[in-house]
């Protein structure tokens, strides 16, 4: 169906496709929208209707109390920060919390015999991955991959899948690419398992599923990096840190489609269940469990590309593997290393979703009878064939081993760096300055600063705090209902009291720079792509490429090309959140009712007037949860952008880790989950509120 | 046998059950408390080898003390190493724990000493590296050449046009990189009353890019930076002379207006590793060289782009006198 690592799963889409989309192309934080985009627009679909109304009744009052505010706000000048007295500062409970671990650690009963066995039980676990993985050599996971993916899905992506583990050898990272998988499987594993006691819970209690909704929200939009510290102080760093820092990403979008398809069974189904007398823990396992494996293997799916999507930023606490050459490959900036680390992450992700879409697929799919099977395939089916595809990957890694070559051979390896970095000098050489008529890169970003950033900046931190407040609100009444509302404007208002109100607003000011412009490229060149199929096709795989590479790859480019500061940060943004716009945006546009745009084309509609009063207004819902998605995205790359010269919340919570900063590091991401929550409840489209 | 479980009463069977859980997660974690202080990487000794893990900080200087010293463990001694790249103070958690076996290069934390080395004794000092760090501001020597003013902190303000960015408010640039860096540079911008704005990096491949595109279009900057450096041998730069470090002058965090001092960078070994880590403590403890044999290895890093691996071995060939000592 796709050639993507973020697929549409036709399954989930038959049903709302567009939010099944969102789910899938938000390779890292899907973040709050997964909550209320296919859930909430299923099981509560009436009272979307009455918010808005609600919504806009409010509307009137509030833009005339608008306009009798800002003369008044003009006339207090300097009430521009956040009322001292109204703020809370945590550094002090906090820090001495993050002491107290430090000094106890060693010899509370907490950690001697909670934390320490958990910490023992994950190191245990990645280490028998890896030594499995190791032992089966390079011919054994190659083989064992290419058979499961061929048993799955057929002999293409069997052929992909071997190529992907045979590209991990070549560009030399075969040990750190074990490491990763090793990690992986077990990070992922646990937070299916997790994921899928959560949503069970969520899916059967109505009263369970309010009180997890908030939790696996903030799970999600909370900044990895802020959570890593209180990880490393607990655990320590290395693997297992790294891997319940995983957990906590990777477990809530499981959580949520294990709820979902609990929920989604169908009614007629369980009625007859129950009448046959069946007891409520076997309605669950012979009737609940068996209709909702569809969603359970699409939250497996999830909980893989969420998962491979921290592999880098776990690298960060000592997680080792590819994460780690990528990190490391930084200290010297050397982007071919850290491309030729990224690669494999990017392949790893392509070949697990793929074979976890084709798995979900098959599900679906009426088995085609046996006697018109391929010879081999009939070979390979039913539980025999997949005992022969366990004997057939042990006798090729058993093979291997005899042939000598565990170990992907070294001489068998094909360095990246030198063409990768020459390509990158010669960009910077040309692009950077002085390039005639459009100007160079940093001129561009010196105006990006100087008259989106700088102005939006001032404007936010200028303005009072309570009339943002009030701007809020309006904005969140406009998008939803009053509860949305009243979210919005606690949200906002916990940022203050936190003590962070300007760095929040500088990020606030990058933020939706950033939005805007990923939109307008978005919409742009999905335009483009929704008429032509080919350069749909060219588009893919820079696409995916874009969504899953690790973004640690591109930070010395960016810098490179548009120097220190928040340009860079947000061209990082902007490549992250990008791709996400165009295939929602391409997906609304494609699903306009053919017959309209046929009669509006009979009528003599032009293609651009076709586009503006038929397309885009039909694909209203899909532009929508673009922008939605765009900024939860652009969000997640915050704590990137103060990588490269950012600052606001993202320097404060790299700077918290770096410096073993409790309450710098937590405050600083608490004040991105409230800006998450605030842009989330006034961008988010009112029928979902 | 679920016949057998139903008829017993509930009590009894919660016990078993309990008892079954707990004796479950006895025996897959083998018994009793789990010791935090000794804490092993899943990946290490896969082949059934001596190991040892060593930490790596951002810069490379750090990776190139790593990587001869790993190449000498591996190449001479027979061991294993692992890195792990981490920031300096979680590097500090990791050594207490146990997590890694050393740290080569501390620019001194007095905090960190004060709780692991003399508090906890978890962490033993493994003696001076060989190399002082120094950390100041720094404008390009081209730049100095031509206004040689500038590199007196008096005259900076004079400068502060000229060293304007869009990131810096209408002041000067001064800047900052790394977030796990040392650094009390706002306090003294402002305690000295300059016309300049701190604006941070955030990573130092983010302040070495720029660096190196300023110097490329020759433009004057001011920077944090820091010796040893690489860096130094590709674009030359001159320190800023500011008010004489003086012993406790730095003491304060909100009053600091001095320069900062020179450090002679120290090792840090693991307790336990320092008393019954064998040849290898042995020789980390021994393990000490020069600035220029020290930048020697970062350039073949770091400009070169050899692997860590590869300019450890090259420059291990080239100084048999150097490092023969450190193994005897």
């Amino acid at each position: 169906m796709t050639a993507t690592p973020t697929p549409t799963h036709a399954q989930a889409g038959s049903r709302a496709a567009v939010p099944a989309q969102a789910r899938q192309s938000s390779g890292r934080p899907a973040a709050p929208a997964p909550s209320r985009t296919a859930p909430a627009a299923q099981d509560r679909p009436r009272r979307g209707l009455r918010g808005p109304a609600a919504g806009r009744a409010f509307l009137l009052p509030m833009g005339v109390a608008l306009v009798l505010l800002i003369p008044l706000a003009a006339a207090f000048p300097g009430a521009g920060s956040w009322p001292a007295a109204l703020a809370v500062d945590l550094s002090g409970p906090l820090g001495r919390a993050g002491d107290w671990i430090i000094d106890h650690r060693d010899s509370h009963p907490l950690f001697l015999y909670f934390f320490g066995h958990v910490s023992n039980a994950v190191v245990v676990a990645v280490r028998a991955v890896y030594v499995l993985l190791l032992a089966a050599g390079w011919t054994g996971v190659t083989a064992l991959a290419a058979l499961v993916a061929w048993r799955l899905a057929g002999i293409r992506l069997a052929l992909t899948c071997a190529a992907a583990f045979a590209a991990c050898g070549l560009l030399g990272m075969w040990v750190p690419t074990m490491q990763t998988l090793a990690l992986m499987a077990v990070a992922v594993a646990a937070s299916v398992v997790l994921g899928a006691l959560l949503g069970l819970a969520a899916g059967l209690s109505p009263r369970a599923d309010r009180l997890l909704r908030p939790v696996l929200d903030t799970m999600q939009i909370l900044p990895a990096f802020a959570y890593l510290l209180p990880m490393v102080l607990v655990f320590g760093i290395g693997v297992p840190a790294a891997v319940l820092a995983t957990v906590v990403y990777a477990a809530p979008p499981m959580a949520r489609l294990t709820a979902l398809g609990l929920r989604e069974a169908d009614a007629g189904v369980m009625e007859a269940s129950a009448s046959l007398g069946a007891t409520g823990r076997q309605r669950l396992l012979t009737a609940r469990l068996p209709l909702a494996r569809r969603q359970l293997l699409l939250g497996v799916n999830q909980a893989i590309m969420t998962g491979l999507s921290m592999a880098v930023i776990a690298s960060v606490i000592g997680a080792g593997g590819l994460g780690d050459r990528v990190y490391q490959a930084l200290a010297s900036v050397d982007v071919g290393a850290a491309l030729a680390a990224g690669i494999p992450i990017v392949l790893l992700a392509v070949v697990l979703d793929r074979t976890a879409d084709a798995a979900g697929r098959r599900l679906g799919a009426e088995p085609v009878p046996l006697g018109e099977q391929h010879l081999l395939r009939r070979v390979f089916a039913g539980w025999y064939g997949r005992l022969l595809t366990v004997l057939t990957a042990v006798a090729v890694a058993v093979a291997g081993r005899m042939a000598g070559t565990s170990v992907w051979p070294e001489s068998w390896t094909v360095s990246l760096a030198d063409p990768v970095n020459s390509a990158v000098a010669w960009m910077t050489d040309h692009l950077y300055s002085g390039v005639p008529v459009v100007g160079g890169t940093a001129d561009w970003a010196a105006r990006f600063t100087g008259w989106i950033l700088d102005p939006l900046r001032s404007g936010l931190q200028a303005a009072p705090w309570w009339l943002l407040l009030l701007l809020a609100c309006a904005l969140a009444l406009l998008a939803g209902t009053w509860r949305t509302a009243l979210t919005a404007v606690l949200a906002l208002a916990a940022v203050g009291v936190l003590g962070v109100w300007e760095a929040s607003l500088d990020t606030l000011s990058q933020v939706l720079a950033a939005v805007a412009v990923t939109l307008v490229l978005g919409f742009a060149i999905a335009v483009g792509a929704a008429r032509s199929a080919r350069a749909e096709r060219l588009l893919r795989p820079v696409l995916d490429v874009c969504q899953t590479l690790p973004q640690f790859v591109y930070l010395i480019p960016v810098v490179a090309l548009f120097g220190v500061g928040r340009a860079p940060a947000a061209a990082a943004a902007i490549v992250y959140a990008l791709p996400a716009v165009v295939r929602i945006t391409v997906q609304g546009l494609r699903e306009v009712d053919p017959a309209v745009v046929e009669s509006a084309r009979s009528l003599g509609a032009t293609r651009a007037q076709l586009l503006r009063q038929v397309q885009l207004p039909l694909a209203r819902p899909a532009l929508l949860l673009a922008v939605n998605q765009a900024v939860v995205l652009v969000l997640a790359v915050v704590i990137i952008g103060g990588l490269v010269g950012g600052g606001a919340l993202g320097y404060d919570v790299v700077l918290g880790l770096a410096q073993g900063d409790l309450a710098t590091g937590l405050v600083a991401g608490a004040a991105i989950v409230c800006l998450g929550l605030l842009l989330d409840r006034v961008t988010q489209p009112a029928k979902e509120a | 046998m679920r016949g057998t479980h139903l008829r017993r009463p509930l009590r009894r069977r919660r016990g078993a059950a309990v008892l079954a859980a707990a004796t479950g997660l006895a025996v897959l974690t083998g018994c009793g408390a789990a010791d935090m202080t000794r804490q092993a990487s899943p990946y290490a000794a896969a082949e059934g080898a001596k190991t040892v893990t060593l930490s790596v900080q951002s810069w490379v200087g750090a990776q190139a003390n790593t990587a001869v010293a790993s190449y000498l463990l591996e190449h001479e001694l027979g061991y294993r190493v692992d890195t792990v790249q981490v920031d300096e103070v979680p590097a500090w958690d990791a050594l207490s724990q146990g997590r890694v076996d050393a740290i080569l290069e501390d620019w001194g934390h007095p905090e960190q000493e004060k709780r692991y080395v003399e508090g906890k004794k978890t962490i033993t000092r493994g003696g001076d590296l060989g190399v002082t760090g120094h950390i100041g501001w720094f404008v390009p020597t081209y730049f100095a050449e031509a206004h040689p003013d500038v590199t007196d902190w008096k005259n900076l303000d004079k400068y502060a046009d000229q060293l304007r960015t869009p990131e810096s408010r209408g002041k000067g640039q001064l800047m900052d990189g790394s977030p796990s860096y040392i650094t009390n540079d706002k306090a003294l911008v402002k305690n000295l009353g300059l016309d300049y704005e701190v604006v941070f990096a955030g990573s130092e491949a983010a302040q070495i890019t720029q660096i190196k595109q300023f110097a490329k279009e020759r433009k004057p900057f001011l920077t944090y930076w820091y010796e040893p450096q690489w860096l130094f041998e590709r674009v030359p730069m001159t320190e800023v002379k500011l008010p004489e470090y003086t012993e406790g002058c730095a003491d304060d965090p909100e009053k600091v207006a001095c320069a900062y001092p020179h450090t002679p960078l120290q090792k840090y070994l693991n307790t336990r590793f320092a008393q019954s880590g064998g040849e290898a403590a042995d020789f980390l403890k021994k393990f000490r060289w020069t600035k220029a044999q020290q930048n020697e290895v970062s350039l073949m890093i770091a400009e070169e782009k050899l692997s860590p691996q590869q300019a450890a071995k090259k420059w291990v060939e080239r100084n048999e006198n150097v490092w023969k000592p450190w193994l005897t």
